[in-house]
């Protein structure tokens, strides 16, 4: 349905752009129909600047997304519109997502006037509803209300709304729950779920570990712009290969069982190598080979759809072909 | 007992009326105690914090008394508490990344501050370079200016700051929710690493993310729509919660190793009313499945078993005799 191939994102910074800074550097993967993958990284990994290039609110500066066969960077005018038809994007801060001085629908007939405009009232007002419904909210309680009347977990369930209004079939779901309580956000993800078994594939962005495994059936791993694994979530969760993604794990607080002393790297070791790979000052297994320090290891798959970027697992898989 | 709350009720003034964000709170802590504090937002868990560092208008005390070391504490006096501000309680503020002033460098807007209470910094300067090693910062931070350093390092900076006095009580609002797993979990450790050295008797940890209350908490205290709810050590609290809210709010929230496909959770039906005129008695009453008439009454906060307070009529065996 989707699929990223060899983006990079390169943003100018400093006085006069003299700086390049590399947010996303040759990341490729793709999303089927009807499945939910999550983008998990910390601040600063790039996840947020990928989902901005899918929804082309940025331009990707080399690399393709390609959407139903179609580039997407080709599209213009009408066949832009229709790109948004079927890919629509919900962000983190509901709140910030609306204009306060108008009511909160007015997302809707923004919707109908740009998109649907032979579309009659009665029938609009039937489909708002539907919309609204399919979301689990009721549309006499939600409608011709201002958007500080509504909770947060009401207004990003709007949002959802909106975007089903649409035919939509991807749908970029950037940090969407970490600003709900925690009594709403299992309904929204609950939603979303159901949303992917009627056919929705979704891009869920997250730094949360176990909101990714909650929902999605593939994981993406992302530090400094690079994939470090991917693949199916189980074997992500299950068998985490690449050092962070072990650290990770470790650090993620769970309900379940106390933190495991590990060692976490707070200060970088070395100065950062802008060739070597981008673990490489964390890493406490760093040390022991030159080539993490000079080379950026590939993705590499070590099992059935489980992709890892690591210098040790390229020698295993080199071992094992050799 | 390091400190006692006795039905603390604070109000903020309005226009409109009152607003009872914190009513009739009675709780204590002991020496050496972290209390994890959680509920959704807008239950009162930061009033409660601010009443005791800083209550000033709009929040205006209604009735009763804290005390600290068996000291009262003049909460309401904004005047006579700067003798106790920073020294004997202090706080790590939600944001403290904000919190420090961009045109100081660190080491001097540490000196100036110590130089209102009456300290001598340059007498401090070996104990805070001891903290600073402590908290992994480099001594170099002391002569940088805040922009140059990273969220997780503004953060510790900040914890040093904030205990440097050896506060009886340190109250630490949110501090992890801002920062990257792996940093929240350094963070997390050396708050406890702070109270088993002795440089805090005891502390508050405000956050709404209660598996990180997990990690590091021995009592967790749960708040709803300005009510204490429930307060029980850390492990019952999550195995044998008794107060409904409690339990629906532990039942709902996502870890590592549940997936949607095979347990699918719930949320909290419903929203928490306003408190500018809240329902009379129990305020979770109109979520809660279990409520009855005696529910128009406000429960007791009852130790039911030694150190597991609850606030229900249900867990009181009210049911029995009605």
């Amino acid at each position: 349905m989707l699929t990223v191939e060899h983006v990079s994102k390169v943003y100018r910074v400093g006085t006069f752009g003299g700086r390049a800074l590399v947010a996303v550097h040759d990341v490729s993967f793709d999303v089927r129909d009807g499945e939910v993958v999550s983008l998990i990284g910390e601040s600063g990994s790039g996840k947020s600047t990928i989902g901005k290039m899918i929804l082309r609110l940025i331009p990707a500066t080399s690399g393709r997304i390609v959407f139903n066969d179609v580039d997407i960077s080709t599209l213009k005018g009408p066949a832009l519109k229709e790109y948004y038809r079927r890919v629509q994007g919900v962000f983190q801060d509901p709140f910030s997502s609306y204009n306060p001085i108008f009511k909160a629908d007015r997302v809707f007939r923004l919707i109908r006037d740009e998109f649907f405009p032979t579309i009659g009232p009665s029938e609009w007002q039937g489909r708002v509803e539907d919309a609204l419904r399919a979301v689990g909210l009721n549309p006499g309680q939600v409608l011709g209300k201002f958007p500080h009347q509504l909770s947060g977990g009401q207004l990003q369930r709007f949002l959802i709304a909106r975007a089903l209004l649409l035919d939509v079939e991807f749908l970029v779901a950037d940090e969407i729950i970490s600003m709900l309580d925690a009594s709403t956000r299992v309904d929204v993800l609950n939603l979303l779920a159901d949303l992917k078994s009627r056919g929705l594939s979704i891009l869920f962005i997250t730094h949360d570990l176990s909101l990714g495994y909650y929902i999605s059936e593939r994981a993406v791993i992302l530090y400094r712009g690079c994939i470090l694994e991917m693949g199916a979530t189980e074997r992500i969760f299950g068998t985490p290969l690449h050092p962070y993604t072990r650290m990770l794990m470790a650090s993620a607080p769970r309900l379940d069982k106390k933190w495991e002393q590990v060692e976490i790297e707070l200060r970088g070791k070395h100065l950062e190598s802008a060739a070597g790979c981008v673990y490489y000052d964390r890493c406490p297994e760093a040390m022991r080979d030159e080539r993490c320090r000079t080379q950026r290891p590939a993705l590499v798959a070590v099992d059935d759809d489980h992709f890892v970027a690591c210098e040790r697992y390229a020698q295993g898989q080199a071992a094992k072909l050799g | 007992m390091s400190l006692q709350v006795d039905n603390l009720t604070v109000y903020y003034q309005t226009l409109r009326g009152d607003v009872q964000a914190l009513e009739g709170a009675t709780f204590s802590i002991a020496d050496g105690e972290i209390m994890g504090l959680a509920g959704e937002s807008g239950c009162g868990k930061s009033t409660l914090a601010n009443s005791l560092i800083r209550l000033v208008p709009p929040m205006r005390l209604v009735r009763g008394q804290v005390r600290l070391d068996g000291e009262v504490l003049p909460i309401d006096d904004a005047r006579r508490m700067s003798d106790y501000r920073f020294s004997r309680v202090s706080v790590i503020p939600q944001y403290a990344m904000n919190a420090l002033n961009p045109t100081r460098k660190v080491g001097k807007m540490m000196a100036e501050l110590l130089g209102s209470k009456g300290v001598d910094f340059a007498a401090t300067i070996p104990e805070l370079k001891r903290r600073l090693d402590l908290v992994e910062l480099s001594h170099d931070v002391l002569k940088m200016y805040p922009i140059e350093l990273s969220g997780g390092m503004k953060q510790r900076v900040v914890m040093v700051l904030s205990t440097l006095l050896n506060p009886s009580l340190l109250i630490a609002d949110e501090i992890t929710s801002a920062l990257d797993v792996s940093t929240q979990k350094a963070v997390a450790e050396m708050l406890v690493g702070f109270r088993d050295r002795g440089f805090v008797k005891s502390l508050i940890v405000i956050t709404h993310d209660i598996s990180i209350l997990y990690q590091i908490a021995d009592t967790i205290l749960i708040m709803y729509a300005g009510q204490l709810a429930e307060k029980a050590p850390t492990d019952v609290i999550i195995r044998a919660p008794r107060h409904p809210y409690t339990k629906l709010l532990i039942a709902s929230l996502p870890e590592v190793g549940v997936r949607y496909a095979e347990r699918r959770l719930s949320g909290i039906p419903g929203r928490p009313p306003l408190l500018l005129d809240p329902p009379a008695g129990c305020r979770f009453r109109e979520r809660c499945s279990v409520a009855f008439e005696k529910c128009l009454e406000a429960p007791p906060f009852v130790e039911l078993e030694p150190g597991h307070f609850v606030a229900c009529w249900k867990e009181l065996g009210e049911d029995v005799d009605g």
